[in-house]
């Protein structure tokens, strides 16, 4: 049977690897190469990569940094992080990258998403919508890192996305990212009973137990996690890890 | 040395890395002397049947390559929609496939509504069939990503099948061509293997 992927989600920032607390407090985790190389070992499902300056600061995608990582990845790649047109795409690709991620983006040029799923291939197109209680506590898609709130409801955008054939769609919640204390379930099961499309769950697993919870209670399709494959123990001391296969299938009740 | 196809579809560098990390030489090459030459070939291959088919015929090396591979019998590998090119025809274009193993290529048609499409993700395989390609790799898991899967015409040419809410058919071959629906160059130490294997052969 196919099995629910459970996939790491890591930070760039000024060229290094970040972790962020509620899309703030960004701190240095290491050095992204070393990183990879050491999910790699760990037989990871996936790894996902999303630059964290390159929209907010208008900057091109770092080319060199990308292909470097991709040399190094043996698994499936998502790239994000300042993704504007096709051309930047289809560099991006013959890197070695799998699946490019767009957000800001998919709100400021949604006809870019079917674009590029015509050309690529809708398995290849991954939308991220960050999300976020504005002021009143609805919850809305807020893009350029979580600074700028589109007002868009997510359910809507989320159909949006999918009907211009976004290959799956990465639902990162702002107020649990960092925080480790489990997923929106309420949220993912509502987004789930409102589309087809693989749904990747991010922001809030601080233990194998979220992990769990959010396969069985909203089944997602897959995971992402940050937090909790970089940092160990109620100090957050910087550690890159993975759970073993074995555990893993344990878990999912798979054994 | 094995060449690589480059007729501009497909996850090129992926499979060039993974060679490299194996220590199996490899080139990413649409030259008509450097696959004349080449010893193997490695067909990749994302994206749609019809526009796969159509690139790879009107590239100038595909009277070569079909000349290598089905006259001097030089072993090839398709993977993923370049397994799909292998057979007869698709279900997701009008343009009639290679041909080279008696097999069509249909939509996943399945009971369970609530199983998405495409099947992505990783999956077991049982390889079905004693063969090379699979050397050590009895107990597998690989990266899968496709909407379409492979049907063979005749039970011999399958070599190995996974499970979807079906069971299907997962890899092919027949004499000197083979074929895998999953992505080996994504598959880590499985994929490795697959890869080292299709190689040493």
């Amino acid at each position: 049977m196919l099995q629910k992927r459970i996939i790491p989600c890591l930070l760039l920032h000024k060229g290094g690897l970040y972790k962020t607390e509620k899309f703030k407090k960004p701190t240095y985790i290491g050095d992204p190469i070393n990183a990879i190389k050491i999910f790699n070992e760990k037989e990871v499902d996936e790894l996902m990569f999303l630059d964290i300056d390159a929209s907010v600061e208008n900057k091109e995608p770092n080319y060199k940094m990308i292909e470097d990582i991709a040399s190094e990845c043996f698994m499936p790649l998502c790239y994000g992080g300042g993704v504007k047109n096709i051309e930047q795409m289809k560099k991006i690709y013959s890197l070695g990258v799998e699946k490019i991620s767009l957000s800001s983006q998919a709100t400021i040029n949604p006809n870019l998403i079917k674009e590029a799923a015509n050309i690529f291939g809708n398995q290849s197109v991954i939308v991220t919508i960050d999300i976020k209680k504005d002021f009143w506590g609805n919850k809305k898609v807020f893009i350029n890192n979580g600074k700028k709130n589109t007002k868009l409801n997510p359910i809507d955008f989320i159909k949006q996305v999918e009907a211009l054939g976004a290959g799956e769609i990465v639902i990162n919640n702002i107020d649990n990212d960092g925080v480790m204390k489990g997923y929106d379930l309420e949220l993912l099961k509502e987004i789930k009973e409102n589309t087809k499309i693989p749904i990747i769950a991010l922001g809030g697993a601080g233990n194998l137990n979220h992990i769990k919870e959010v396969f069985e209670s909203s089944k997602v399709d897959a995971v992402a996690c940050g937090s909790m494959f970089v940092y160990q123990g109620p100090l957050k001391g910087v550690l890159i890890s993975y759970p073993p296969y074995q555990k893993i299938q344990e878990l999912l009740g798979n054994k | 040395m094995i060449a690589i196809l480059d007729y501009g579809i497909g996850n090129l560098k992926s499979i060039y890395n993974m060679f490299k990390k194996v220590g199996v030489e490899s080139i990413i090459t649409s030259d008509i002397e450097i696959i004349k030459k080449a010893d193997k070939y490695l067909l990749p291959g994302v994206g749609s049947f019809d526009y796969g088919i159509n690139s790879l015929k009107n590239t100038p090396f595909f009277e070569t390559l079909e000349e290598e591979v089905l006259e001097n019998k030089k072993p090839i590998l398709g993977i993923c929609l370049g397994m799909q090119l292998l057979t007869n025809s698709s279900e997701e274009g009008k343009e009639k496939g290679l041909g080279w193993i008696d097999a069509e290529t249909v939509k996943f048609d399945l009971e369970d509504k609530s199983l998405s499409i495409p099947h992505m993700g990783w999956n077991k395989t049982n390889p079905t069939n004693t063969n090379d390609i699979f050397k050590n790799l009895e107990d597998n898991r690989f990266y899968f990503v496709h909407s379409y899967h492979v049907v063979c015409n005749d039970e011999k040419n399958i070599l190995a099948s996974s499970y979807y809410g079906q069971a299907f058919t997962c890899s092919i071959y027949k004499d000197n061509i083979y074929g895998v629906q999953f992505h080996p160059e994504k598959s880590h130490k499985f994929g490795m293997q697959l890869l080292k294997n299709f190689g040493e052969m």
